[in-house]
């Protein structure tokens, strides 16, 4: 998979040129790209003037960060506490078991990342699976959670 | 936009006059909930069939009907919520409803009361915010502005009083300013209850040519989400807090750190930064007094640790989030080693109440040590779960029973986890306890940012204590050896309890560790993690005791020590837990009693929490 030099430099070239903007930098490149590229992360260096071993401490250090391809999809499941006291666990199990994968890996296709997060926040739906940072799903039914994950193609 | 720039105090004030002036006349308004629990339970479509209502029925230009997805008004288990100003709530609507409420609410002014909350005592049904014991226990000072507010509207906070407290505070000197929160005696709302006049004091009292004032919206305890509504449903209230804080600290730039996980606040956010610097409440000669302040928006990056205060700060400069020791204060050396007021998104929203009402007012609600109000998450295993806001001192079980409505399932009430990954357990016996800093600290738990997780006895604390820690040694940045090494080495400890291999005296082994790590941690996270041990060891330690002598969980929840069991007699046959079962090794005919193949189970507990008749025993 090819990375687009001048996406890169786009989007370097839209911040200020302070060591400030490199975590919202490699977050772009995070979600442009699904990933951190190595060839980002020299871009940076050049340009804003940090060593590279400094971005590489904080491409590793965050969570949102990452510097293998995710998948198309994400499913994050909240392994917040609420979640955990409604069997996040065993939601996670079933899901990793559908999806044949463990969490924090992604699926041979590249359909899906599986992920567990610590709380995204919406309590009542515990346990909650987030898809793409944009639909929620009430977890307490397993296998409802695994129809609704079959629609992302 | 540079035209809708207001020039003087002046000209906001006949601004907002002329503003609330043109909506005087207006028809009542419909709230359709837009918080995260709802959008996942479907208010969006309710949302789209009023819309398709208005426009078939001709009242989109005939009355002047507004209709928002609102901030979230709290009830979140009982959503899609749709609410009429502060007197009428509907609960669980769905979409078909939607033609009979615009009859009889809409148009004739009726209360339906079929869609309202049912007690689960009484039956009884009622429809309005005062009957609703889940509301009418409340006291909503910060969330009034969430059920009312269109976050994305700067117009409709102004018309609403919005940014008034910038008018008065630049009447006032800074230090008296400072003495007004001070007097008030705002305590930081993050977790270490911190009084804000003091801090704001000692940050203007250090010569400076530059001085930050930080918003942090970095809510990482797990089951808290009360910073995240605020951000999402009333981001202006955070946004005047901060200059406020700006004007009296004498700060000009300013930054609200907000959580990678709540990608719509930081959309929210963004636009009300923008609006309000449009208005010119933001930037360059603010109001024409000659103050300028500006805000950015920084997302954080998925690391716990960057809500402890200078990991923050590094994370800010776009540096690896690593706290340093705390005798160094950020309010002399805080962001870029420059002086710095920090507090967090509640904080900075009681800060217009404050000034624009006056700092006896405030002290008239909460107890003498903790004014004002307290925001919490209400979640877990209460039947009424949710964004509520009581006074400070309100007992737990209040919150737990009244609020709360009880434990879901008639369960019995154990207790309660406060404080996130920092706090503890606080057993029933004590739920007498007012919810207050000092209170919860004594008790040995903390107020934390307001996450209140309700556990019922099918919870096991050696469980709860080990999902803390393993939480912890997680997110361990790794700088200092007692929180790095420590944590992994507790969290083995309690593994082996929970999975049958405890012995005797890892209790005191635990214990061991636990002052190791409150005197030696470099930060707040590893010395305030003892804390879900200590108080799960101090309240429940015969549960460890048997999970370690008896090899027994008496909750039913660790794995390894327990079997699952379908009590023929209570079975009837529905074979819900035979569809719900991942493993598919319940068998069992239709209307006769099922059968766990035991070889095959996996002990997930999802055949007991479907069970509508009680008949799967924990052995």
């Amino acid at each position: 998979m090819g990375i687009d030099i001048r996406k890169i430099d786009e989007i370097i070239e839209s911040y200020d040129k302070s060591e400030e903007s490199l975590l919202a930098i490699l977050q772009d490149f995070q979600h442009t790209f699904r990933y951190v590229p190595e060839e980002g992360m020299k871009r940076v260096s050049e340009i804003l003037g940090i060593p590279e071993s400094k971005i590489y401490g904080v491409g590793t250090f965050y969570k949102a960060l990452s510097l293998k391809p995710v998948g198309r999809h994400t499913c994050k499941v909240c392994t917040g506490t609420a979640c955990h006291l409604k069997g996040a666990h065993t939601l996670t199990d079933i899901i990793g078991r559908e999806l044949d994968i463990e969490p924090g890996e992604t699926t041979k296709d590249g359909r899906f990342t599986l992920q567990t997060v610590n709380c995204v926040g919406a309590c009542a739906l515990a346990p909650v699976v987030m898809v793409d940072d944009e639909d929620y799903y009430e977890g307490s039914s397993p296998q409802d959670v695994l129809k609704n994950l079959r629609k992302y193609k | 936009m540079d035209n809708r720039k207001l020039q003087s105090v002046k000209e906001f004030e006949s601004y907002r006059t002329k503003i609330a002036e043109s909506r005087k006349d207006e028809y009542p308004v419909i709230y359709v909930c837009g918080g995260t629990p709802c959008l996942a339970k479907g208010s969006r479509a309710v949302a789209h069939a009023f819309k398709k209502e208005i426009e078939s029925q001709g009242l989109a230009c005939k009355v002047e009907l507004r209709h928002k997805v609102t901030g979230c008004q709290g009830f979140c288990s009982k959503g899609p919520v749709v609410s009429f100003g502060n007197d009428i709530v509907y609960l669980e609507v769905k979409p078909n409803h939607v033609p009979e409420i615009m009859e009889k609410t809409v148009k004739n002014a009726q209360v339906i009361d079929s869609l309202g909350y049912k007690d689960p005592q009484t039956k009884k049904r009622s429809a309005s915010f005062e009957g609703i014991p889940f509301y009418s226990h409340q006291k909503g000072m910060i969330l009034k502005g969430l059920r009312e507010i269109d976050p994305l509207e700067i117009d409709d906070y102004i018309a609403r009083g919005g940014y008034a407290s910038l008018v008065r505070a630049f009447a006032m000197v800074p230090e008296e300013v400072i003495d007004l929160i001070a007097e008030s005696g705002l305590r930081g709302r993050g977790g270490g209850g911190f009084p804000a006049g003091a801090k704001w004091k000692s940050c203007r009292a250090i010569d400076s040519e530059v001085r930050y004032v930080l918003c942090n919206g970095d809510e990482g305890d797990p089951g808290a989400f009360m910073d995240r509504s605020i951000m999402e449903g009333n981001p202006h209230a955070v946004i005047e807090g901060m200059i406020v804080g700006a004007w009296a600290v004498g700060a000009h730039h300013g930054y609200a750190y907000i959580r990678d996980e709540y990608p719509l606040a930081v959309k929210v956010m963004k636009k009300a930064v923008e609006d309000a610097t449009a208005m010119g409440l933001l930037g360059r000669n603010i109001l024409g007094t000659g103050f300028d302040f500006d805000i950015k928006i920084t997302r954080g990056g998925g690391a716990f640790v960057c809500g402890e205060s200078s990991a923050l700060m590094r994370s800010i400069e776009g540096k690896v989030g690593e706290p340093r020791a705390k005798y160094i204060r950020s309010v002399e050396k805080g962001l870029y080693d420059l002086p710095t007021v920090l507090n967090n998104v509640e904080t900075w929203t009681n800060v217009p109440l404050i000034v624009n009402n006056g700092a006896q007012w405030y002290r008239k609600t909460g107890t003498q040590g903790s004014p004002g109000t307290k925001v919490f998450s209400l979640a877990g295993k209460a039947v009424n779960t949710g964004l509520v806001e009581v006074p400070m001192g309100t007992t737990i079980r209040e919150l737990v029973e009244k609020v709360g409505g009880g434990i879901r399932g008639g369960r019995k009430f154990k207790a309660v986890q406060t404080g996130g990954p920092s706090g503890g357990c606080i057993p029933e016996s004590l739920a007498d306890l007012p919810i207050d800093f000092d209170s919860l600290s004594k008790a040995g738990s903390m107020m934390g940012s307001g996450g209140i997780i309700v556990m019922d006895e099918a919870t096991c604390m050696v469980d709860v204590a080990k999902y803390f820690i393993s939480f912890l040694a997680e997110e361990s940045c790794g700088k200092c050896s007692p929180c790095r090494d420590g944590l992994p080495r507790m969290k083995q400890i309690l593994t082996d309890i929970t999975e049958g291999r405890g012995k005797e005296g890892d209790i005191e082994l635990l214990e061991e560790l636990c002052e190791v790590l409150s005197y030696g941690a470099l930060c707040g996270l590893g010395s305030s993690a003892p804390n879900p041990v200590l108080s799960t060891i101090k309240y429940f330690r015969e549960e460890y005791e048997a999970h370690i002598r008896d090899k027994r969980c008496p909750a039913g929840v660790c794995r390894e020590l327990v079997t699952f069991r379908i009590d023929a007699d209570a079975c009837t046959g529905c074979t819900l837990c035979a569809k719900q079962c991942p493993q598919a090794c319940i068998t069992g005919e239709r209307k006769k009693a099922h059968v766990i193949d035991q070889s095959t189970c996996i002990k997930c507990g999802v055949c007991r929490d479907v069970c509508k008749f009680d008949a799967v025993r924990v052995e």
